[in-house]
C-alpha cells in the first residue's frame, strides 16, 4: 500500500549492532538469503527468538545461524569464525585452532570432522542456558 | 443403491431403538482405526475401544445399565472431542475444522440411521435413558454396509439437512462452553480478565526478580571488572562485599545496643568524673591532633569502653547496660562464627553439584553469547567476558594435559616447601628478637633510643611483610602448580607470615595492660575524689586497636595511589619519551595483588573482632572504611591494572578464603577470652567498674532479674557431672555426623566418575561406529570397483573369445570375408546389451564402463557407432 516498505534490509535493524551475529540472524531468516526480510520472515524471526518457541526450533535456527557457508553443515572455518566473532578477534591463532578443535572433538558423533544438525542438537539440548540466551523480549 | 438406503433407514427410523450393542460400537471403533485419518480419532477409538472393553467384563446382564453408561460417555466422549478439538483449535485451526468435519462424520456414521436427530437431541438433554438393548443382525449389517458407502462418497458431496442440523447443535454447545476463549457472550469478560492477570502477574515476577537483582549493591560493578580481569580478581571484591554486609550487621547491634543506649539514656557527658576530660587535657582536647589520635573528647565518648557507666539498669526503660554490653560482645563473635561456618557449609553443597565438562568448548561458543543485549556497554563487558572465559577454559585444558616428570615435580615442590619453612623460621626469630628487645628497651625508657630503636618493631613488621611474599612468589614457580593452587599455597604462607605479625602485636599489648593495671594499683591506694582518676586499661586498648586500623587503612590507600596510580600514570605518559618500552618491559601496568588484598581485609577483619568489645565504635568504622575501600579498589582496579597473563578461574567456591577467615576469627577472640576471664575490670571505668570479673554480670542477672528456680537449674547444670557427659556426647555426634558425611562423598565421587567413564564409553562407540561405517562404505565402494574391472575383464575376453568364434565362423560361412566386419556388427548387436545388463548392475559406472571398453574395442571401431 503506498510506499509502505515491507522488506527490512538488515542493516535496519539497528537495535542489535553490538549482536555479533546480526547479519547472520538477518542471512538465516531471510527467504533470500541476503539479509533482506519480508513481514513473515521478519516475524518468524521473532518467533523463533521468543521465549514460548520449543527447544528443537530454537537449535535447528542456532544451527542455521552458526553455519556460516550455509552447506549444512558447521565446518571448522565455520567454527573459528565462530569464535573470533565472540572475542572480537582477541585470541590468538593456536587458541583458536585449539578451541575448534576441542568442540570438534566434543561435539562430532559421526566423525566427519563438521557438526552435522543432529551433532549440534544432541549437544544444545542438553546445554541449561541455552533457552535463555537465546532469546530476544520485545 | 446403498446410499439411497441409508437415507431411507434415517428416514425411516422413528423406532425408539437406541443402539446399544457393544459389538457395533466396536466394529464402527474398528472402521474409524482403518481408516485412521486422524491421529485425535484413533486415540478415540483407542480409548473408546478400552472403555468398551472394560465394560464388557461388568457382564453382558447389565445392558439398560450399559446402555445408560454408554449415553453418558458418548456424551463424555463428545465433550472430549471437542476439548480435544478446542486444543487442536489453538494450534491450528484448519486441522481442528478437520477434524470436526470426521468428529461429526464418525459420529454420524455410528448413529446415523439408528436415530433420528429429535432422538439425539433428547439424549443430550436428558442424562438418564431406560434404553431397549437391541443388537441386530442387521444393524450390524448396515452399520458394516455402511463402511464402504460413507467412506468414499461423503467426501465431496453437499451434506444433507439432517447432518447440518447435527453439526450446528454441536457447534453450538461447543461455543456455549467455551464462549469466553472464544470472545462472545457473557463469560468473556471474566475470561479476557484471568488472560489479562494472568500476563500481568507474569511481568510482575519477572519485573520483581530484575529488582531483586538490582538491589544487590555493587553488581554491575563487580560485574564488569570479572569481564575484564577474570574470576579470581572479582572473587576477591565478592568477598569484600560479603565482608561489608557481616560489619553492616555487627555495626547495628553495637550501636543500636550498647551506643545509642548509653548516649540516650546514660547520664550525660560531665556528670561523673568517668565522663568527663581531666582538667589537664583541657585545653587541647579538641585539637584535630588530639582527637585524631583518640585522644580529647573521642576518647571520653561512646566510642570506647571508659565512658560507660556501671549502673546497673539506666532510663525509664530500665535498660541493663552492663548485661547488653557484655551479651553484645559476646553475640558479635557468636553471629561470626555461626555466619562463617554457615557460608562454608552451603558453599561445599553447591561446589559438588552441575560440574558437567562433556560439553565445555560448545557450550561456551554456542550459549555464551546473549541475545538480549542491546547496550553498547554491556556488549563491550560480554565480549570481555567471553573471551576471558575462553582464556580460563583453554587454561584448564593446557593444565589437565601437561605431561610432567613426576619425580622432579615432586623433589622440586619438597624443595620448594623446605625453603619457605626456613623463610618462615628465620622471620619468627627475628621478630621475637626484636620484640624482646622492645621490651628491654621499654623498661630503659623510650627517651634514650634512636628513633630507629623506639620503632624497630614496627619497621621490621613492615620490611617483613614486604620482602617475604615476593621471596615466597619466586620460589613458588619452582612448584609448577596450577595457578588456583598456587595461589592457595601463596595464601597460606603469608598467612603464616601475618601470624607473626600477630603474635607481636599482642605481646605488646598485653605489657601495656600489665603496666596500665600496675598504675592503677598505685592509684587506688592514694585515692581522691576528682582528681585522680584511675587509669582504664580497657580504653587503652581499645585505642590501640583504633590506632591501628586507622594507619592499616591509610598505608594502604597510599600504597594504592602510589604504587598503583602513580606507576600506572608514569608509565602511560613516559612512554613518549623513553628509550625502551615501559609498558612492555620493566615497570610495566601493574596486575592486582589478590592475595594480598585477601589478606589484608583476613586481618583486618581478626583486629575487629579483637577489639569490637573494647572499643564499640570499631565495627562502624569498619563499615566506613569497606564502603571507601570498595569504590577506590574497584576503580584503581579498572584504571590501573591490567588482567593476569595466565587468567585462571577461581575456584567455584569460596571455601578458602573462608577457612582462613575461620581461623583468624578463632585466633582473635582467644586474646579476647583470656582477658575477659582472667583480668580483674578496672575499678574505675567501664560498665563492669567494681565488680571482681567481668562476667559476673551474669551471674548478677541471673540472681536478680530471673526468678529462683532459675538460678537453681542453672547452677544445677552447671554441674561437672552433667556437663562432662554432656561433651562426650557431642564428641560422639560430631564423630558420627563427620564418618557419614564423608562416606557420602565418596559414593558421590565414585558416582560422577561412573557417568563420565560412561559418557566417554558413548562417545567412542559412537566415533568407532561411525568410523566403521565409513570404512564398510569405503570398501563396498573398492568392491563394486574391482568387480566392475573383472566384469569388464571377462567381457572382453568374451570379445575376444567370441571374435575368435566369429573368426572361426565366418571362415565356414559363405558370405565374403570383407563382410566380416559386418558380420560381428550383426552378431554383436546382442552383446552390448548384456553389457547393459551387468551395468544395471552398478548403475554408477554406466559411463565409465562405455569410457573403458573404448579402448578395448578400439580395433573395431566402427562398432562403436551404435
Amino acid at each position: 500500500m503506498g510506499n509502505k516498505q515491507t522488506i527490512f534490509t538488515a542493516e535496519q535493524l539497528d537495535a542489535y549492532q553490538d549482536n555479533p551475529f546480526r547479519q547472520r540472524i538477518a542471512e538465516a531468516f531471510s527467504e533470500d538469503g541476503e539479509g533482506n526480510m519480508t513481514l513473515e520472515d521478519f516475524l518468524d524471526m521473532f518467533s523463533v527468538l521468543s521465549e514460548m518457541a520449543p527447544r528443537d526450533l530454537k537449535a535447528y535456527y542456532a544451527f542455521k545461524i552458526y553455519d556460516f557457508n550455509n552447506d549444512d553443515f558447521i565446518c571448522k572455518a565455520d567454527l573459528e569464525k565462530t569464535v573470533n566473532k565472540l572475542t572480537r578477534s582477541e585470541l590468538t591463532e593456536d587458541e583458536v585452532r585449539m578451541v575448534c578443535e576441542k568442540v570438534i572433538d566434543e561435539c562430532d558423533l559421526d566423525n566427519d570432522g563438521r557438526l552435522s544438525l543432529e551433532d549440534f542438537q544432541h549437544m544444545i539440548v542438553r546445554a541449561p542456558d541455552f533457552l535463555s540466551t537465546f532469546h530476544i523480549r520485545i | 443403491m446403498p446410499r439411497a438406503g441409508l437415507i431411507t433407514a434415517e428416514n425411516n427410523s422413528d423406532i425408539d431403538l437406541e443402539f446399544t450393542g457393544d459389538e457395533d460400537e466396536v466394529s464402527t471403533f474398528q472402521e474409524e482405526l482403518e481408516r485412521g485419518r486422524h491421529r485425535g480419532r484413533r486415540r478415540d477409538g483407542d480409548r473408546e475401544k478400552k472403555k468398551r472393553g472394560n465394560r464388557r467384563r461388568k457382564g453382558a446382564s447389565k445392558e439398560t445399565v450399559e446402555g445408560e453408561e454408554e449415553s453418558q460417555n458418548r456424551l463424555e466422549k463428545r465433550e472430549r472431542r471437542r476439548k480435544r478439538a478446542k486444543r487442536h483449535q489453538e494450534a491450528r485451526g484448519r486441522e481442528r475444522d478437520e477434524e470436526e468435519q470426521a468428529k461429526i462424520k464418525s459420529e454420524k456414521k455410528e448413529d446415523g440411521g439408528k436415530h433420528t436427530v429429535k432422538e439425539k437431541a433428547q439424549e443430550v438433554k436428558k442424562k438418564k435413558h431406560k434404553t431397549v438393548v437391541e443388537t441386530s443382525s442387521e444393524e450390524e449389517m448396515r452399520g458394516s454396509g455402511r463402511k464402504e458407502e460413507t467412506d468414499p462418497e461423503s467426501e465431496g458431496k453437499p451434506w444433507p439437512m439432517k447432518k447440518k442440523l447435527v453439526t450446528l447443535r454441536e457447534s453450538q454447545e461447543f461455543v456455549e462452553k467455551y464462549e469466553g476463549a472464544l470472545g462472545k457472550g457473557k463469560g468473556r469478560r471474566l475470561y479476557a480478565y484471568k488472560v489479562m492477570m494472568s500476563k500481568k502477574w507474569m511481568k510482575f515476577q519477572r519485573d520483581f526478580e530484575n529488582f531483586k537483582t538490582v538491589c544487590i549493591p555493587w553488581e554491575m560493578k563487580i560485574k564488569e571488572i570479572e569481564s575484564h580481569f577474570g574470576s579470581s580478581v572479582a572473587s576477591y571484591f565478592i568477598f569484600l562485599r560479603w565482608m561489608y554486609g557481616i560489619n553492616m550487621i555487627l555495626f547495628g547491634l553495637t550501636f543500636g545496643l550498647v551506643m545509642v543506649p548509653e548516649a540516650l539514656m546514660g547520664r550525660p557527658y560531665g556528670s561523673i568524673s568517668r565522663k568527663t576530660v581531666p582538667r589537664a587535657e583541657e585545653a587541647s582536647a579538641m585539637d584535630f591532633a588530639v582527637l585524631w589520635d583518640c585522644g580529647g573528647y573521642a576518647q571520653y565518648s561512646v566510642l570506647f569502653y571508659g565512658y560507660y557507666n556501671s549502673q546497673r539498669a539506666i532510663g525509664w526503660l530500665k535498660f541493663r547496660m552492663p548485661l547488653s554490653y557484655f551479651l553484645v560482645g559476646v553475640g558479635t563473635v557468636a553471629y561470626s562464627y555461626m555466619v562463617v561456618i554457615r557460608t562454608m557449609a552451603r558453599n561445599s553443597n553447591e561446589s559438588g553439584g552441575g560440574d558437567d565438562n562433556s560439553f565445555n568448548f560448545s557450550w561456551k561458543m554456542f550459549t555464551s553469547w546473549d541475545y538480549l543485549i542491546g547496550n553498547p556497554e554491556t556488549a563491550d563487558n560480554k565480549f570481555a567476558s567471553i573471551t576471558t572465559s575462553f582464556k580460563e577454559a583453554i587454561l584448564e585444558e593446557q593444565e589437565s594435559h601437561k605431561d610432567d616428570n613426576i619425580h622432579l615435580t615432586r623433589f622440586l615442590r619438597v624443595l620448594a616447601n623446605f625453603l619457605v619453612l626456613c623463610c618462615l623460621a628465620g622471620s619468627g626469630y627475628l621478630i621475637y628478637f626484636v620484640v624482646r628487645r622492645s621490651q628491654k628497651f621499654a623498661l630503659d625508657g623510650l627517651d634514650t633510643h634512636t628513633w630507629w630503636e623506639r620503632n624497630e618493631v614496627n619497621m621490621v613488621m613492615s620490611l617483613l611483610g614486604m620482602f617475604c611474599p615476593m621471596l615466597f612468589d619466586v620460589i613458588s614457580a619452582l612448584e609448577n602448580y596450577h595457578p588456583r593452587v598456587a595461589l592457595q599455597w601463596q595464601l597460606g604462607r603469608i598467612f603464616a607470615l601475618f601470624l607473626g605479625n600477630l603474635y607481636t602485636f599482642i605481646i605488646a599489648l598485653m605489657d601495656e595492660i600489665n603496666l596500665k593495671r600496675e598504675e592503677e594499683m598505685i592509684i587506688k591506694y592514694n585515692i581522691s575524689m576528682w582528681e585522680a582518676r584511675g587509669p582504664c586499661w580497657e580504653t587503652m586498648v581499645g585505642q590501640e586497636f583504633v590506632r591501628l586500623i586507622i594507619s592499616d587503612t591509610m598505608t594502604t590507600y597510599i600504597t594504592l595511589l602510589i604504587g598503583d596510580f602513580l606507576r600506572a600514570v608514569l608509565v602511560r605518559f613516559l612512554n613518549y619519551c623513553w628509550c625502551w618500552d615501559l609498558e612492555a618491559g620493566f615497570p610495566s601496568y601493574s596486575e592486582f595483588d589478590v592475595s594480598g588484598n585477601v589478606l589484608s581485609l583476613i586481618f583486618n577483619q581478626g583486629m575487629i573482632w579483637m577489639g569490637a568489645f573494647y572499643a564499640p565504635c570499631l565495627p562502624a568504622l569498619n563499615v566506613l572504611r569497606l564502603h571507601v575501600s570498595m569504590y577506590l579498589q574497584c576503580w584503581a582496579v579498572m584504571c590501573c591494572n591490567v588482567p593476569q597473563e595466565r587468567v585462571f578461574k577461581a575456584s567455584g567456591s569460596n571455601n578458602f578464603y573462608m577457612a582462613m577467615l575461620l581461623v583468624i576469627l578463632f585466633l582473635s577472640t582467644l586474646p579476647a577470652i583470656y582477658t575477659i576471664v582472667t583480668i580483674p575490670p578496672s575499678f574505675d571505668c567501664g560498665p563492669f567498674s567494681g565488680k571482681k570479673r567481668m562476667f559476673d554480670v551474669i551471674a548478677e542477672t541471673l540472681e536478680s532479674d530471673f526468678p529462683a528456680w532459675f538460678g537453681k537449674v542453672f547452677s544445677s547444670a552447671s554441674n561437672p557431672g552433667l556437663v562432662l557427659p554432656f561433651i562426650l556426647l557431642m564428641v560422639l555426634a560430631i564423630y558420627y555426623l563427620q564418618s557419614t558425611s564423608k562416606s557420602y562423598k565418596e559414593v558421590n565421587v565414585e558416582l560422577k566418575k561412573k557417568l563420565q567413564a560412561q559418557n566417554e564409553e558413548n562417545k567412542k562407540k559412537n566415533k568407532r561406529a561411525a568410523l566403521k561405517a565409513q570404512t564398510d562404505l569405503e570398501e563396498a565402494r573398492n568392491a563394486t570397483s574391482q568387480t566392475a574391472q573383472q566384469q569388464q575383464e571377462t567381457d572382453g575376453d568374451e570379445k575376444h573369445a567370441s571374435r575368435q568364434r566369429l573368426h572361426h565362423g565366418t571362415t565356414g560361412h559363405n558370405p565374403p570375408p570383407p563382410d566380416h566386419e559386418r558380420r560381428p556388427l550383426a552378431t554383436r548387436a546382442p552383446v552390448p546389451r548384456p553389457y547393459h545388463h551387468d551395468n544395471h548392475g552398478t548403475p554408477g559406472y554406466l559411463p565409465g564402463f562405455s569410457q573403458q571398453s573404448e579402448p578395448r574395442v578400439h580395433r573395431v571401431p566402427s562398432l562403436q557407432r551404435h
